[in-house]
C-alpha cells in the first residue's frame, strides 16, 4: 500500500463530504462564516470604539479592531475545525457508523481521519479568506500580509482539527460535547484574545501561554500586524507538533476502536 | 490450497471472552457457504476476521491466498460485504451511496457511475436513485447494501445475517436476488439463524455454537445424519408439556420436548400421528413436517436456534 494510494483513498473520505453538501449542512457552514464577523463588529468595532487604541507590549500602539481581529481568525480557525472533527466526527463514527461501511474497503483508519482533516481544512480555509478580505477591505491589514496569514491559518485548523479527531475518539456519548463546548469558550475568552496576555499575573500569563489558541493567536497577530518573529517560529513548532501528535493518535485510537 | 478463506484453529478474544473457538473453515470459489446458529454463537466475529477488519487473536486465516494482518487493504479491495446493521450514508441519495463507496476503491467516477446504475437496476431500485436513503424500507435498505457490496466486482461477498429484521416478502425478495449472484458464479458467504435462509441459500454450511464448529455439511446431509425425515409437532394443553413425554415413547426415533410443544422425531408422520391419536392423547395442535436444520441444531446443541 503506497503513499500515492493513500492520498487516493484520503481523497475519497473528503469528497464524500462535498457529496454530502447538498443537505441542510451548507447552513451550518455558512454559520461558521458570519461568527467571526459578528464578534468582530460587536467587539471589535463596537467595544473597541471605547477603548480606542491599545498598546502592545513592544511598545507598538494598534487600533482595538486591529489587535481583535487576528484574533477571531484564529479562533473561528479553531472552533470550526473542532466542530467538524468532533460533532461531525462522533455522529459519523458512532451514529451513522459511516466508518464501519469505509473500513469494509481498502480504506485505512488513518486515511479517513486525514481525509476528514483535509475535508475540515478545506471549509475552514474558505472562511478564513472570506474574513481576511474582509479585514483587508477594513484596513485592519495590509493584503500581503493577509496573504501570509492564510497559511497560517489554515495550520492552526489542521492543529485543532487532529486535537479535535483524537477528542472524538475518547467522546463517550453526546454530554461530552457540552465539555468540549466549555473548554472551547475558555479558550476563547482567556488565550489573548481581547486583551493581552501581559495583562494576566506571572503564574496565568505563563499557563496561557501555553495553550494551543493562544499560540494560534500569536501567530497570526504577528503576521497581521507585521511583527512576526522568532516567537512566531516557535509557534509555527508547536502547531505543527500538535498536528503529528493528533493524527499518530487519532489514527490509532480509531483502529482500537473500530477494528475490534 | 484452492480455498478462498482457510481457516485452521481460528480464534478470537475479547478480553476474557472468547467469541470464536478454534475454528476449521474452507471455502471454495462458487459456492454459497453459511455459518448457521443463533445469536452469540461467534459467526459476526468470524464474518469481521474475514472481513479483515477484526485482527484473529490466534490460529492461522488465509483470505484470498493472503495474511489479513498484513494484506488487509489488498484483501478488502476484492471482498463485498453487507454488514448486519445497514450503514448506508443518509446524508447522500441512493446512487451517490454506491458512487461514492465505488471510490473508497480507487473505481473511476465514471465507470463508478455505469456500474452503480447497473447495480441499482440489478436490486430493483432504478426508480430511487435520486432518493434519500432514509424513507426507504428495510428491504430496499437491504438491498441497496447489498448492490453497494458488489460495487467492486467482488471475488467473495460476505453477508452477516441478510434478512434479519425484514418482513418475510422483503425476505423473499432479497433471497431472490442473492440466488441470482450465486447463480452469476458470485461466491457467497453468510451468516443467519434462520435455518429457512441456509436451506434456500447455502451449498454448504456449518453450524456453529458457542464459538464453535458443531457440525458440517450440505443442509441436505446435515439433516440425514442428524434428524429424521419428519417431524411431528404436538401442542398439549397443559403447563408442562413435558408430562406427555413419556406416554409419546416409542412412537418415533426420539421426542423432544420444548416449552410450548412436543416433537417427535419419525420416518413417517403420518402414521406416527395415527399412533399418537390411536394412544388416545389428544393433543389440541399437531403438524407432519420434514425435517429441518432447526431440527439439526436442537439436536446438536440441546437448544432452539430462535430464543
Amino acid at each position: 500500500m503506497a503513499l500515492p494510494g493513500m492520498g487516493r483513498r484520503s481523497a475519497a473520505v473528503a469528497r464524500r463530504n462535498v457529496a454530502a453538501l447538498k443537505t441542510a449542512y451548507w447552513l451550518v457552514m455558512i454559520g461558521g462564516l458570519l461568527e467571526p464577523v459578528l464578534y468582530l463588529f460587536s467587539i471589535g468595532v463596537g467595544v473597541g470604539a471605547l477603548i480606542g487604541e491599545i498598546p502592545l507590549p513592544g511598545g507598538r500602539v494598534v487600533g482595538y479592531a486591529e489587535f481583535v481581529a487576528p484574533a477571531m481568525l484564529a479562533s473561528s480557525a479553531m472552533s470550526g475545525a473542532l466542530s467538524e472533527t468532533t460533532f461531525n466526527f462522533f455522529g459519523k463514527m458512532k451514529f451513522m457508523r459511516l466508518y464501519d461501511g469505509m473500513l469494509a474497503t481498502p480504506v485505512r483508519p488513518i486515511e479517513i481521519a486525514l481525509g476528514e482533516l483535509a475535508w475540515a481544512m478545506l471549509r475552514g480555509s474558505v472562511y478564513s479568506a472570506a474574513f481576511l478580505v474582509l479585514m483587508v477591505a477594513m484596513d485592519l491589514t495590509t493584503p500581503l500580509r493577509a496573504l501570509a496569514a492564510l497559511p497560517a491559518s489554515i495550520l492552526v485548523g489542521f492543529a485543532f482539527g487532529a486535537l479535535g479527531m483524537t477528542i472524538s475518539t475518547l467522546i463517550r456519548g453526546w454530554q461530552d460535547f457540552d465539555m468540549i463546548g466549555a473548554g472551547m469558550f475558555v479558550l476563547f475568552l482567556f488565550s489573548g484574545t481581547f486583551i493581552p496576555a501581559t495583562a494576566y499575573p506571572d503564574v496565568l500569563r505563563w499557563i496561557v501561554e501555553v495553550t494551543p489558541l493562544y499560540r494560534s493567536v500569536d501567530l497570526i497577530r504577528g503576521i497581521t500586524l507585521g511583527s512576526a518573529g522568532p516567537v512566531q517560529v516557535l509557534d509555527v513548532v508547536y502547531l505543527l507538533v500538535m498536528l503529528a501528535g493528533g493524527l499518530f493518535v487519532a489514527g490509532r485510537r480509531m483502529e482500537r476502536l473500530l477494528c475490534r | 490450497m484452492n480455498s478462498l478463506i482457510h481457516a485452521r484453529g481460528l480464534i478470537k478474544r475479547f478480553g476474557d471472552f472468547t467469541a470464536v473457538d478454534g475454528i476449521d473453515v474452507d471455502v471454495r470459489p462458487g459456492e454459497a457457504f453459511g455459518f448457521l446458529g443463533p445469536n452469540g454463537a461467534g459467526k459476526s466475529s468470524t464474518m469481521r476476521m474475514i472481513g479483515c477488519v477484526s485482527p484473529p487473536s490466534g490460529g492461522v486465516l488465509r483470505i484470498l491466498g493472503m495474511d489479513p494482518r498484513r494484506d488487509g487493504p489488498a484483501i478488502r479491495a476484492r471482498l463485498g460485504v453487507c454488514p448486519q446493521l445497514d450503514n448506508l450514508d443518509p446524508e447522500l441519495t441512493v446512487l451517490e451511496n454506491l458512487v461514492t463507496y465505488a471510490r473508497f476503491f480507487g473505481i473511476p467516477r465514471r465507470v463508478a457511475r455505469a456500474r452503480a446504475a447497473e447495480l441499482l437496476d440489478f436490486v430493483q431500485l432504478g426508480e430511487r436513485a435520486g432518493s434519500r436513503v432514509e424513507p426507504l424500507s428495510g428491504g430496499m435498505k437491504r438491498r441497496l447494501t447489498i448492490a453497494r457490496a458488489m460495487v467492486n466486482e467482488p471475488d467473495l461477498v460476505l453477508l452477516d445475517e441478510p434478512t434479519t429484521g425484514l418482513d418475510p416478502q422483503a425476505r423473499h425478495l432479497v433471497w431472490e436476488r442473492l440466488f441470482r449472484l450465486k447463480q452469476q458464479g458470485v461466491t457467497l458467504v453468510l451468516t443467519t439463524h434462520y435455518m429457512d435462509e441456509a436451506e434456500q441459500l447455502c451449498d454448504r454450511l456449518v453450524v456453529m455454537d458457542g464459538g464453535r464448529i458443531v457440525a458440517e455439511g450440505s443442509p441436505r446431509e446435515l439433516i440425514g445424519a442428524h434428524s429424521t425425515r419428519e417431524v411431528v409437532e404436538l401442542r398439549f394443553p397443559t403447563d408442562d408439556q413435558g408430562t406427555y413425554a413419556g406416554k409419546l415413547e416409542g412412537i418415533g426415533e426420539r421426542v423432544e420436548v420444548l416449552p410450548d410443544r412436543v416433537l417427535l422425531y419419525v420416518a413417517d408422520g403420518d402414521g406416527a400421528l395415527a399412533e399418537v391419536h390411536r394412544r388416545s392423547l389428544s393433543p389440541s395442535s399437531s403438524l407432519v413436517r420434514r425435517s429441518s436444520l432447526e431440527d439439526v441444531f436442537l439436536r446438536l446443541t440441546g437448544r432452539t436456534l430462535v430464543d
